[in-house]
């Protein structure tokens, strides 16, 4: 049964990487559903979040492959009730809708959203949450003209306490400079 | 900002000294120990060939006449030695040209280090002459690729690239330099590499897995093993030995694992797969143990998936993580190499031995012989079978010599009757099945191992593939042997189309030059024999010539490979081939 699942990677930071990661899904056409990369709370240590539609021993294979790659660090994969995701939302829309009618502000209060920048021309919304929600805030907004929507990609965190990269990596060290009798 | 994460060896001694990368690049293989190179020019390397003269007393380069046949006589090189397979090639065609080879190297976990060149860095992305995205196109198939653009970075990619591609699960490295890096002066210093934290080539091994497995292996009733590349990969033969000895499992090869241990070890049962023995297959779905070790459960070992020896328990000693429950679940997975965990599970096991149950594989045994192989390998009357043939190689080698086989029919039969005393003498493209990979691999293996009697088996199909490597052999008086099982069908593709496809012989039927009037051409011996009564004598006139020596053999025209598992099917459904005579 196809199930979402999150996964999170860290890796070094080399070029290529993203193209070697993302083959392992192409190849098992498999479809990238949400894709962010950026630095981690590790300097240099790169983080991706992916969302996957599959069944979990499809997504244990991938991790695996995707932990294979020479500058993967780890990777690790989650079902929804293990992490708190969020993906931020923009709106354009025209500012004279936004004064000739008061019911544009009933619906940024009640979603939450928040105004970015008014010009005399256009106004941007800023609203973060799940996709339905910031879908929801679109829909709501559509009857008053939206002329730019866009979405972010998932960004992820576990329910553990700590991220436990850090940690592995400061053992990793340590091993590597006692190597371990075989 | 590209970052190499390299952890410097303290005890490297560090000589700076000012050289172009070409210098750099062949001063940093001599230190990695390389003395042989298979490779061609063109445009885009030529600052590296041009150096490549003043260091010939440490690198001998071997001009191959096909950038195809350099990588596949690297990876016979590899495969012979244990040593990783260096090629070079050009940018765009030329690097194009290594890519089946990489694939087949990446399939069959074979070091290697290819070098190809690339366009002036300031050429990059902008379709220059001899422009190919050789990162992005070999990114599928190696184990890391990376391209250098800048001279300075020379000594640290070269040295990430031998300690990936020859440590853990080995596998093809490709390095793309620009041809300014090559150019460009800096001060150089090489440190190998040992350390890259991003990867682990040997899991650890963990005790708990150890004594898991030991305990089903010490409860077993019926226990196989199946033994892969993974022994030989490792170094692992003796330690393998020890395990079959102490256990008294019977074993079974993969195709790639053979040659891990000679094939008279009384618990040598046979091969597993889709033209496996009969042996082991059915027993496979009998055994109540089944012991993967250093293999990967292909599907021309497992047949169907479903159907795969649901009976037994499993274990798998794997150094790749990836393998554990890729295809099969296994309820005792042992990661690491296994010649640690081999060596260390064997305090674990008692001793015992199965003489029932090796007695069931030896019936086997005998009615395969007397349905299948004595048919074949010692026919009446007709034409000349493949398996005849490496019958009479057999008694001429003893089992002393390295086999490298094409793909198709004849590398069926050579898996399943030729015999092997040492390791490593047995070469053959598995994963990928290359046509055209015999004749260079086997090349490769002779520069290798140029004491050792090295015999390539072809089938008429692939021989013609890659024939033009026998211009390399003539110039570098190469004593190869050569054997070409001519029977004028693509053999394999004739048996499927007569066993699947209603006997519509689709583009099989294949023409020939005169084989042995082509390599005389080249100043290389042969000859063809057509007849029973002359094979014999002219094996033996094959294996004493000095030099090289090309056996064309006109082999029965529709001769086809039995036992067989259909594909789609189980393993223990096997066809004797006889059912309907």
């Amino acid at each position: 049964m196809n199930q979402e699942f999150t996964l999170t990677i860290f890796s070094e930071n080399s070029i290529g990487l993203l193209n070697r990661i993302t083959i392992i899904f192409t190849r098992r056409k498999l479809n990238i559903e949400s894709l962010t990369v950026s630095e981690s709370a590790i300097k240099g240590v790169f983080k991706f979040t992916i969302v996957v539609n599959c069944e979990e021993h499809n997504v244990k294979n991938l991790v695996k492959q995707i932990e294979k790659q020479i500058d993967v660090i780890r990777a690790f994969y989650l079902s929804s009730d293990e992490i708190l995701h969020q993906e931020i939302a923009m709106y354009k829309i025209k500012t004279s809708s936004l004064l000739e009618s008061n019911l544009v502000e009933g619906i940024i209060r009640r979603y939450n959203a928040r105004i970015l920048e008014l010009t005399k021309e256009y106004t941007v919304i800023e609203k973060t949450g799940h996709k339905a929600e910031t879908q929801e805030l679109f829909e709501q907004l559509k009857p008053y003209g939206v002329l730019q929507f866009v979405r972010s990609g998932r960004v992820a965190i576990t329910r553990l306490k700590k991220e436990h990269l850090s940690s592995y990596l400061e053992n990793l060290e340590k091993e590597h400079r006692q190597p371990v009798e075989a | 900002m590209e970052t190499l994460t390299i952890e410097k060896e303290k005890t490297t001694e560090k000589k700076i000294q000012s050289m172009t990368g070409s210098d750099a690049l062949l001063q940093s293989l001599i230190t990695e120990g390389v003395s042989t190179v298979f490779g061609y020019p063109g445009g885009a390397i030529m600052p590296l060939y041009d150096k490549l003269l003043d260091y010939k007393k440490e690198i001998s380069h071997i001009l191959t006449r096909h950038e195809q046949g350099a990588i596949h006589a690297a990876q016979g090189f590899a495969r012979a030695t244990g040593k990783p397979g260096i090629c070079f090639a050009t940018s765009g065609p030329g690097a194009t040209n290594l890519v089946t080879g990489i694939a087949d190297a990446y399939m069959d976990s074979t070091p290697l280090v290819c070098i190809t060149g690339q366009v002036f860095s300031h050429l990059l992305g902008t379709d220059g002459f001899q422009e190919t995205d050789v990162v992005g196109v070999t990114m599928p198939i190696t184990k890391w690729n990376f391209q250098v653009t800048k001279a300075e970075e020379i000594p640290e990619a070269i040295a990430k690239a031998f300690y990936i591609a020859c440590s853990g699960r080995p596998g093809p490295v490709v390095i793309d330099i620009t041809k300014d890096a090559m150019m460009n002066t800096f001060d150089y210093s090489y440190e190998k590499c040992s350390y890259i934290r991003s990867y682990i080539p040997e899991p650890r091994v963990k005790t708990p897995q150890i004594e898991a497995a030991a305990k089903l292996i010490n409860e077993a009733k019926k226990p196989l093993a199946v033994i892969g590349q993974g022994v030989i990969l490792g170094n692992a033969e003796k330690e393998l030995l020890a395990f079959v000895n102490k256990s008294g499992i019977p074993i079974a090869s993969t195709l790639l694992g053979l040659s891990s241990i000679p094939n008279n070890h009384p618990q040598f049962t046979g091969r597993v797969g889709m033209h496996g023995n009969i042996g082991p297959n059915i027993k496979t779905n009998e055994c109540d143990l089944l012991i993967g070790i250093g293999m990967r459960f292909d599907d021309r070992v497992t047949g169907v998936v479903s159907k795969y020896a649901p009976q037994a328990k499993k274990i798998h000693f794997e150094i790749d993580k990836a393998e554990i429950n890729k295809i099969i679940k296994v309820d005792a997975p042992v990661l690491g190499n296994v010649k640690e965990t081999l060596a260390q599970i064997l305090d674990f096991i008692q001793p015992d031995q199965y003489p029932e149950w090796l007695a069931e594989f030896e019936a086997c045994s005998k009615e395969e012989y007397n349905r299948v192989a004595k048919e074949e390998v010692h026919p009446s009357d007709g034409k000349i079978n493949m398996g005849e043939v490496i019958e009479v190689l057999n008694q001429q080698s003893k089992g002393d010599a390295i086999i490298a086989t094409d793909v198709g029919q004849h590398q069926m039969f050579s898996m399943l009757y030729c015999k092997f005393k040492d390791t490593r003498a047995w070469i053959t493209s598995g994963g990928l099945g290359t046509m055209g990979f015999g004749l260079p691999a086997a090349m490769g293996a002779q520069f290798g191992c140029p004491d050792k009697k090295v015999i390539s088996i072809s089938g008429d199909g692939g021989f013609q593939m890659t024939m033009q490597e026998l211009g390399t052999i003539a110039y570098n008086k190469l004593p190869l042997k050569m054997i070409v099982l001519n029977n004028n069908f693509l053999g394999m593709v004739r048996q499927w189309q007569e066993l699947f496809f209603d006997e519509r012989y689709s583009n099989t039927p294949i023409s020939s030059p005169d084989f042995v009037a082509l390599a005389a051409s080249y100043k290389i011996k042969g000859e063809t024999v057509n007849d029973r009564s002359t094979l014999k004598d002219a094996m033996e006139r094959m294996w004493r010539s000095e030099g090289a020596y090309i056996l064309e053999i006109k082999v029965a025209a529709k001769g086809n490979v039995f036992p067989m598992v259909p594909a789609g099917a189980s393993v223990s459904d096997v066809i004797y081939g006889d059912e309907h005579k």
